[in-house]
This record gives C-alpha cells, sequence and structure tokens, in this order.
C-alpha cells in the first residue's frame, strides 16, 4: 500500500505529539528533582543538585533501597527456576489442563494488583500468622513468574527439540544434554527474563502494600509514605528521578538479549 | 523395516510422564495451591460477614455483600464510574495507539523500529508509583505543567479528578496497548496491502477490510490490559483523583475492618475481566500478549 505523502506527514506530526505525551511526564520529574522549590511548582523558579545530595545521605532512603533490590533479587530467582520449569513442561508436553495453565500463569498480572494484593494478605495472615519480608517475597515471585516463563517458552518453541534429539543420538545422557546444549541455548532468553522480572519487582507497589510485614520499606513503599509530606517533597522528587533513571537501563539491557519479535512482540 | 529414534538416555526420558511431574510439581504448587487457593480464599470469604459486634468472621454462606453493592447508591455510582472510566481509557489508548503504531510500522524507516519499540517499551519498566506521581504534578491545578502549559490558550489545567484519572490511566497502559498492535501491524504481509489497492480499495476502504480485521486481536490483547488494569486501580484516584473515588479505594479502605465486603467488592472486576478474558479466549488475543 502506497500512502500518500499528506498521510504520512500527518502520521509523522502525529507521533511526534504521541511520544511527547509518553516523555514529557518522565521529563517533568527529572527537572523537578532539581528544583529550588519546596513543593512542585512548574516551571521550576531555580536550579540545585542539593537534593540529590540530600537523597543519598537520607537513611531511610538507603534502607529502602537495600530492601528494594534484596526483595527483588530473591523473587526474580524464584520466578526463574519456577517460570522455567514451567515453560518446559507446556512447550515440551500436551496433557489435560495445559489451556487452564497458561491462562493461570498471566493471572497475577492480568487481574488488578489489589485482588492479588488482598487475596495473598488474606491466606498469609490468616494461616502464616502474618506479614514478613518473605510473604512480600512470595507475592513478587508469584507475578514475575510470568516474564520469565514467556522469555522462556518462546525460546523453546523456536529451538525445537532436533538439537536435543541430536545431542542424544550422539550418547548424551539427559543432565549432559541440558548443560552442553539446552541451558546454552536457553541463556540469554533467560537472562532478560530475569532482568525484567527484577524491574517489576523493583517498582511494584500494590501487591507490595498488602503483603509486606510491618516495618518493611521498599523504596515505592517510601515513596507512599513520603508522597504527601509537603517537607518531603524535594526528596521524594530525586527518588522518583533516580528510579526512572534505573529503569532504563535494565530495559535496555533486556532489549539485547531479547528479541521482541521472537516473543510475537508481546509486552512481557 | 523398524526406524529407532534414539531418546536421551535417563529415568526421566524413559518415564516422561514423571519428567513431566518432575517439572509442574513446583510451579503447580505455587500458582495453584498459593495464588489459585488465595483467590478461592477470598472468594469465599465474599459470602462471608462480620459480626458488627465483636468484628469476628461469621461463616455462614450469604449474598448479603453483594446485595448491600449492587443496592446502595453510593456503591452502585462507584461501580458505574469505575467501568466508565476503564472503557474511556481502553479507548482513548485505542485512539493514540493505532495512528502511532501505524507511523511505527508502516511508516518510519525499517532501521528505526528497534529504536521506536524501545522507546514505548521504556517508560513501561519506570516505576508505576513514579509515573502516576509524575502526573500528580502535571495536573496541579494552579501551578501545575498543564495548567502553565494552558493558560496562554486561556483553558484551565483539568486538576484532580475524574479528567485527570482517565489521563494518568490511559498515560500509564498505552503502551500495552501500542505494542501488540504494532506486532500485529508488521505481521501483515506487504503483499496483501498491494492486492487490497490493485483491486481497487483507497486507503481508508483498505483499512476497515484488510487492516482491521487483521489487527484486531492485537487490539483486543492490548485492551485486557488497558481494561483490566484500570478496573483495579486505586493508587492513581487516591494522588490524582481528588474526591473521586474507584472501586480499588472502597476495597482498600474496608479490607482491615471489613474483609468479607471488601473481598465482594474486589471480586467485581475480577467477574468482569474473567468473563472478558473468557469471550475473547476464541479470538486468538491470547497468544499475542
Amino acid at each position: 500500500m502506497t500512502l500518500s505523502r499528506g498521510t504520512k506527514v500527518v502520521l509523522s506530526i502525529f507521533a511526534v505529539i504521541a511520544f511527547a505525551f509518553i516523555y514529557v511526564p518522565l521529563g517533568v520529574i527529572l527537572i523537578n528533582s532539581f528544583s529550588t522549590d519546596r513543593s512542585l511548582t512548574w516551571p521550576p523558579s531555580g536550579f540545585t543538585t542539593e537534593w540529590w545530595g540530600k537523597a543519598v545521605e537520607n537513611q531511610g532512603v538507603r534502607d529502602a533501597l537495600v530492601t528494594s533490590l534484596g526483595v527483588a533479587a530473591i523473587a526474580t530467582l524464584v520466578a526463574l527456576v519456577l517460570g522455567t520449569l514451567l515453560a518446559f513442561a507446556l512447550g515440551r508436553y500436551r496433557f489435560f489442563g495445559r489451556e487452564s495453565l497458561s491462562l493461570l500463569v498471566i493471572l497475577p498480572i492480568a487481574l488488578p494488583g489489589i485482588v492479588t494484593g488482598i487475596a495473598l494478605n488474606n491466606v498469609f495472615t490468616s494461616f502464616l500468622g502474618g506479614l514478613t519480608i518473605y510473604t512480600l517475597i512470595i507475592g513478587h515471585a508469584t507475578f514475575c513468574i510470568v516474564v520469565v516463563y514467556n522469555n522462556a517458552i518462546a525460546r523453546i518453541r523456536r529451538m525445537g527439540g532436533s538439537v536435543e534429539e541430536a545431542s542424544a543420538d550422539l550418547g548424551a545422557n539427559g543432565w549432559r544434554t541440558f548443560v552442553y546444549v539446552t541451558f546454552p541455548l536457553m541463556r540469554s532468553a533467560l537472562i532478560a527474563g530475569a532482568i525484567l522480572a527484577f524491574g517489576l519487582s523493583f517498582d511494584e507497589i500494590i501487591v507490595t502494600t498488602f503483603t509486606a510485614g510491618p516495618g518493611v520499606t521498599t523504596l515505592p513503599i517510601w515513596i507512599y509514605q513520603n508522597l504527601f509530606r509537603p517537607n518531603q517533597a524535594p526528596i521524594v522528587n530525586v527518588v522518583a528521578a533516580a528510579l526512572v533513571v534505573f529503569s532504563v537501563l535494565p530495559i535496555y539491557i533486556a532489549q539485547r538479549f531479547s528479541n521482541a519479535d521472537e516473543r510475537g512482540g508481546g509486552v512481557i | 523395516m523398524t526406524t529407532t529414534t534414539a531418546t536421551p538416555r535417563g529415568f526421566g526420558y524413559r518415564h516422561p510422564r514423571f519428567r513431566l511431574a518432575a517439572l509442574l510439581s513446583a510451579p503447580m504448587a505455587w500458582l495453584v495451591v498459593v495464588y489459585l487457593g488465595s483467590l478461592a480464599a477470598l472468594f469465599l470469604t465474599a459470602f462471608w460477614t462480620v459480626d458488627d459486634f465483636t468484628g469476628q468472621l461469621v461463616k455462614t454462606f450469604t449474598m448479603k455483600n453483594f446485595q448491600q453493592v449492587f443496592t446502595n447508591s453510593a456503591y452502585l455510582g462507584t461501580m458505574l464510574r469505575t467501568i466508565s472510566i476503564a472503557l474511556l481509557v481502553t479507548l482513548l489508548s485505542l485512539i493514540l495507539a493505532l495512528p502511532l503504531a501505524f507511523f511505527m510500522a508502516r511508516v518510519a524507516r525499517v532501521s528505526w523500529r528497534p529504536l521506536l519499540v524501545a522507546m514505548v517499551l521504556t517508560p513501561l519498566w519506570a516505576s508505576y508509583l513514579v509515573k502516576v506521581y509524575a502526573w500528580r504534578s502535571m495536573l496541579q491545578p494552579e501551578s501545575g505543567v498543564l495548567a502553565w502549559f494552558l493558560a496562554p490558550f486561556g483553558i484551565q489545567s483539568p486538576g484532580y479528578g475524574f479528567v485527570g484519572i482517565v489521563i494518568t490511566l490511559t498515560y500509564l497502559w498505552l503502551p500495552y496497548m501500542i505494542l501488540p498492535i504494532y506486532a500485529g501491524l508488521t505481521r501483515l504481509p506487504d503483499s496483501m496491502l498491494d492486492a487490497s489497492s490493485d483491486l481497487g480499495a483507497k486507503g481508508g476502504r483498505t483499512f476497515r477490510s484488510v487492516i482491521m480485521p487483521m489487527v484486531f486481536p492485537s487490539i483486543v490483547a492490548g485492551s485486557i490490559f488497558t481494561f483490566s488494569l484500570s478496573l483495579g486501580d486505586y493508587i492513581t484516584a487516591q494522588i490524582v483523583g481528588g474526591k473521586i473515588f474507584m472501586l480499588g479505594n472502597i476495597v482498600q479502605t474496608t479490607y482491615v475492618t471489613n474483609l468479607p465486603f471488601a473481598a465482594a467488592v474486589a471480586t467485581i472486576p475480577v467477574m468482569i475481566v474473567l468473563a472478558y478474558l473468557f469471550a475473547v479466549r476464541r479470538s486468538g488475543a491470547l497468544d499475542n500478549l
């Protein structure tokens, strides 16, 4: 189909506006973190790096960062194991309930976070005797499984079974085949899945507020707690800006490892 | 003639059922027992009540909570408002996503595509809370970015409220709509569009009769996210909603004191989403997620 020049120009202008809509709010966050104003005021009356220094020294922020990193790391590890196992089961076998299971794995992110949140909260407080940092990790791992699973199953489908059969023909047993053939082929998909799972956990707020024990403060919880405190606004701005900057990095790395076309161009 | 296919040696390979069970047991235990179990328990709780006097759970089956939601005009109003917000967000996302995805897939140079996809994907991974917070400074009634930008045109900032919620939620979930549509459009073979124009169809006709039916599953896939994620949201309403309440806010404010009622309210979006997922299952949309 050949588009008329006019249509192309209109679509290009539209694209510029749409990208502006996507990026202006993030830009505002970055600029606000350097503002001298103590409240959300636009345009800023002056610029300073003072608040970045204060934020780095802030003990609450530091503790929250450590908690966030730790929770995200363990949740990612759990999701990596469970998501990969599930991908091999669903990608290589036909069995009763297979379709339902592939639907079940996306439920934790397809259902509103508040539903997952209070459902887990209810079970944890009734049966596990209350909320701790471990219940938070369980909550996060539950919705991280799907990103690992999606990356892994796309690779498994593309890989096919012939290389493993070839390995078997050459006399390798199941374990050797996994170590020397399957895993190396899976590696980049698993790294991409892990980075995305880590990012998902690091940023999450809704399931987090319902599954984190008292005193367990992740970075998003810290922002949430300080959001409506006027005197904390400058530091909140800095933490928000830092979260934006650090989310760009992992997504860039993940992009290099995973091929969006391979996953059917899917989001997750 | 006999053919032999070598299978890898080892117990698991000789017993595929055993291998499948080994693969499935841990993820099944997690997803079915922990997750599905929790959802089932929550759903069950929705049919219980709380004793007003002692605050203890009364575990007898009753439809009281659901009756309350559907007969109390305040709750009913919140439910309808939430559904209209979710529908508006889905519609607005579609209106923004279609031309942008079309630009990315069909107008922009092929070598630009990976960059454009990365540009859409990146904000998706910026913290949800930070993005809502960004809109708090955008929408601030007097000193916000929008107020500053719109003042020369004599237009007021929408401020915090219904419009603010719709804009913010659209902003949050827009990439979920763009990416599947983009993927659908890139899969569309050029020859098919050429055939359409060879047969005399103009741009508009080709769009309606060829492009739309082909990308429909992608649109449905995107709408699952925009619709479902908007339905259950409560933080956006808290931060940029002013006095506007959504279903999620009711759940959040009642779950400590009256879990059965909160569970009943939370069940409503789930039922709507499940009905939607079930309805679109056949369209192939779920393979586009």
